[in-house]
C-alpha cells in the first residue's frame, strides 16, 4: 500500500507537535508516507458555507495531485482537513454536478482526478493496518496507571468515516489499551470542542471547552488524549480563560494520541513534540511513574 | 393598540426559496422531515439558537425565507455533523445549514456580531494568494476585524504559542499558486459575488 501524506496548514503552524509525532511514529512502525508535493489549504469546514464549490475544488486539487504521485490511501491526521478531504471524494463520487464541476474546475489547472483514493486518518491506519498486535508488540514502556480520557472529537467519525462507529468509536480506546493505559471512560468522546468558536462566540465556544474538560476531569482522567489539532488547540489554550470564567481549576494536559503512542514505544519527549504543549504533562509523567526519555 | 400577526399568510411564504433549497445538493431530502426533533437534542448549539435545527429545517422548506436566512442559527452552527448522524430520514442538516449561510452571504443579510463571513473572507484571500493558511496571521486579522477586545486574551496565548515554537513566522505557501488559482477562479459559485 501506497500511503501518501497530507499535513494540512494546521499542522506546520499551532499543531507542529502533531506532525513531528505522526512522522516520528510512522519511521518507528516503517509506515512510508510522501507529503503530497505542494499540497494546498484544504478548503477547512468554514469555507463550504461560503462557497461549496471552491471547497470541493480546494479538496479536488489535493486528491488529484496524490492521485498523479500514485497513491492509493491519503493519510490525513487533521479531523478537518479529514472531513474536507473525505467528503469532497465522497460528493464527486455521489452527486454527478458536483463531480461535473470539480472537473472543469481542475482541468483549468491542468489537472484530473479520476476517484481512486481512499481518505484515511492515522488512527485508522495504526489500528487497522498495522493492527494493534503489532503495536502491542513494539511497546517499550507501557503506559501503565496513566488514566487517560480519549478524545475523538466530533469530525473523525461523523458522518462520512467507515472505520468506527459513529456514535461511540472505540479505536483509540483499544490502541490506549494496547499501550497499557488506564482508559477512562468519557462518554462526551465525539461532542464538539467548537471549533472557530472559542475565536469568535467566546460565550458559546468556550462553554463547550468547559463542559469537555470538567467532565475528564471528574472521571478522573489524568490526561486526555486527542487526535485533532484544532481540538487540542482548543482544549488546551483555552484553560486558563475557561478556568476563570468558570471558577473552577480546569488544567489538564491535553496529547496528541501519537505523542502518548510514542512514549509508549519508546520515544523520547523531544521527538514527539511535547515540549511545545503548554500544559505540560512531565508532572503527571514523573507521579505515574511512566517512562519518558 | 394592535394585535401583531405571529403567523405569516400562506401569500407572504417564498416558494422560490422552498423549491431552492429542496435542489440544492445535501438538502434534497428536506420535504421528508417528520419534525421528530432528534437533530435539536443532539446539536451542542440549540440552546444558544433562535430556531432550533428541527424549526430551521421546516421553516426553510416552508419558505420562511428571511427568518431563516437572517437567524442567528446558522451561525452558530460549528459543522460538527451531529444532526446529520442522528437524522432517521437521512437529511443532511447540516448541509443545509451550510446553504443557508451561503445564500444569507449572498443576500448580505448575515448579524453583524457572527463572523463566519469575515472570517470567510478573510480566509479566501489568503489561500487564492499563498494557497496556504498561515494561522497566526489569519487568527490576527480577524481579531483586529471582528473583536478587538480579544486580542488583549489572546496575546498571552499568542505569547506562550511563541514560546512553544507552534508561531510560524514564515508565511506557507504552494508552489504552483497559478494552477491553484485557475483551479479557485473555475470552482468559484460566486462570481458576481466580490470576494476580495
Ligand atoms: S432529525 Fe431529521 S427528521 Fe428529525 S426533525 Fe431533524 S431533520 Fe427532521
Ligand atoms: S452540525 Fe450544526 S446544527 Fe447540526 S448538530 Fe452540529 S452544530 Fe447543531
Amino acid at each position: 500500500m501506497k500511503y501518501s501524506y497530507y499535513p494540512g496548514c494546521s499542522l506546520k503552524g499551532t499543531g507542529k507537535a502533531y506532525e513531528e509525532s505522526v512522522l516520528a511514529i510512522f519511521e518507528t512502525m516503517g509506515v512510508e508516507a510522501n507529503e503530497i508535493d505542494d499540497w494546498n489549504c484544504c478548503g477547512a469546514t468554514a469555507y463550504m458555507g461560503v462557497d461549496e464549490s471552491m471547497a470541493f475544488g480546494l479538496a479536488g486539487r489535493n486528491l488529484a495531485l496524490a492521485e498523479r504521485e500514485g497513491a492509493t490511501d491519503v493519510v490525513v491526521p487533521c479531523n478537518a482537513c479529514y472531513l474536507s478531504l473525505n467528503k469532497a471524494n465522497k460528493y464527486i463520487e455521489e452527486y454527478p454536478q458536483v463531480k461535473e464541476k470539480t472537473d472543469k474546475a481542475l482541468a483549468a489547472g491542468g489537472l484530473k482526478y479520476g476517484g481512486s483514493l481512499k481518505v484515511r486518518h492515522p488512527l485508522d491506519v495504526f489500528v487497522n493496518d498495522i493492527g494493534l498486535s503489532r503495536i502491542k508488540d513494539a511497546v517499550k514502556t507501557p503506559l501503565k496507571d496513566l488514566k487517560v480520557a480519549p478524545y475523538y472529537g466530533c469530525q473523525i467519525v461523523r458522518p462520512y468515516a467507515a472505520f468506527d462507529s459513529q456514535r461511540n468509536p472505540t479505536s483509540m480506546d483499544q490502541l490506549l489499551d494496547v499501550l497499557g493505559a488506564d482508559v477512562v471512560d468519557y462518554p462526551l468522546k465525539t461532542r464538539c470542542c467548537s471549533g472557530s468558536q472559542t475565536g469568535s462566540l467566546p460565550e458559546v465556544g468556550l462553554r463547550l471547552v468547559y463542559i469537555l474538560l470538567k467532565e475528564a476531569k471528574r472521571r478522573g482522567a489524568d490526561v486526555i488524549v486527542t487526535i485533532c489539532p484544532l481540538c487540542q488547540f482548543n482544549l488546551e489554550s483555552y484553560q486558563d480563560e475557561v478556568s476563570k470564567r468558570y471558577k473552577e481549576d480546569l488544567a489538564i494536559p491535553i496529547l496528541y494520541f501519537t505523542q502518548v503512542m510514542g512514549l509508549a514505544l519508546g520515544l523520547s519527549a523531544q521527538k514527539v513534540g511535547l515540549t511545545r504543549n503548554l500544559v505540560h504533562v512531565f508532572p503527571t509523567l514523573d507521579k505515574r511513574e511512566v517512562g519518558h526519555v | 393598540m394592535t394585535t401583531p400577526k405571529s403567523m405569516k399568510y400562506e401569500s407572504e411564504r417564498d416558494h422560490d426559496f422552498s423549491e431552492w433549497i429542496t435542489g440544492v445538493v445535501g438538502s434534497e431530502r428536506i420535504r421528508n422531515c417528520i419534525q421528530c426533533g432528534i437533530c435539536s437534542s443532539t446539536c451542542p448549539v440549540s440552546h444558544y439558537m433562535d430556531y432550533t435545527p428541527r424549526r430551521l429545517i421546516n421553516m426553510a422548506r416552508q419558505g420562511f425565507k428571511d427568518e431563516v436566512l437572517r437567524s442567528k442559527t446558522i451561525w452558530l452552527c460549528t459543522s460538527c455533523y451531529s444532526c446529520t448522524t442522528e437524522c432517521p430520514k437521512l437529511i443532511k442538516v447540516t448541509d443545509v445549514m451550510y446553504a443557508l449561510k451561503r445564500k444569507a452571504i449572498q443576500e448580505r443579510v448575515y448579524p453583524r456580531r457572527f463572523a463566519i463571513p469575515i472570517l470567510g473572507k478573510e480566509f479566501y484571500k489568503m489561500v487564492r494568494a499563498k494557497g496556504r493558511i498561515t494561522e497566526s496571521r489569519l487568527m490576527m486579522i480577524f481579531m483586529l476585524k471582528t473583536n478587538l477586545l480579544r486580542i488583549f486574551t489572546m496575546s498571552k496565548m499568542g505569547l506562550r504559542l511563541i514560546r512553544t515554537g507552534r508561531m510560524d513566522y514564515k508565511p506557507e505557501s504552494v508552489k504552483r499558486i497559478k494552477e491553484l488559482q485557475a483551479v479557485m477562479d473555475a470552482s468559484s459559485d460566486r462570481k458576481g459575488v466580490s470576494t476580495s
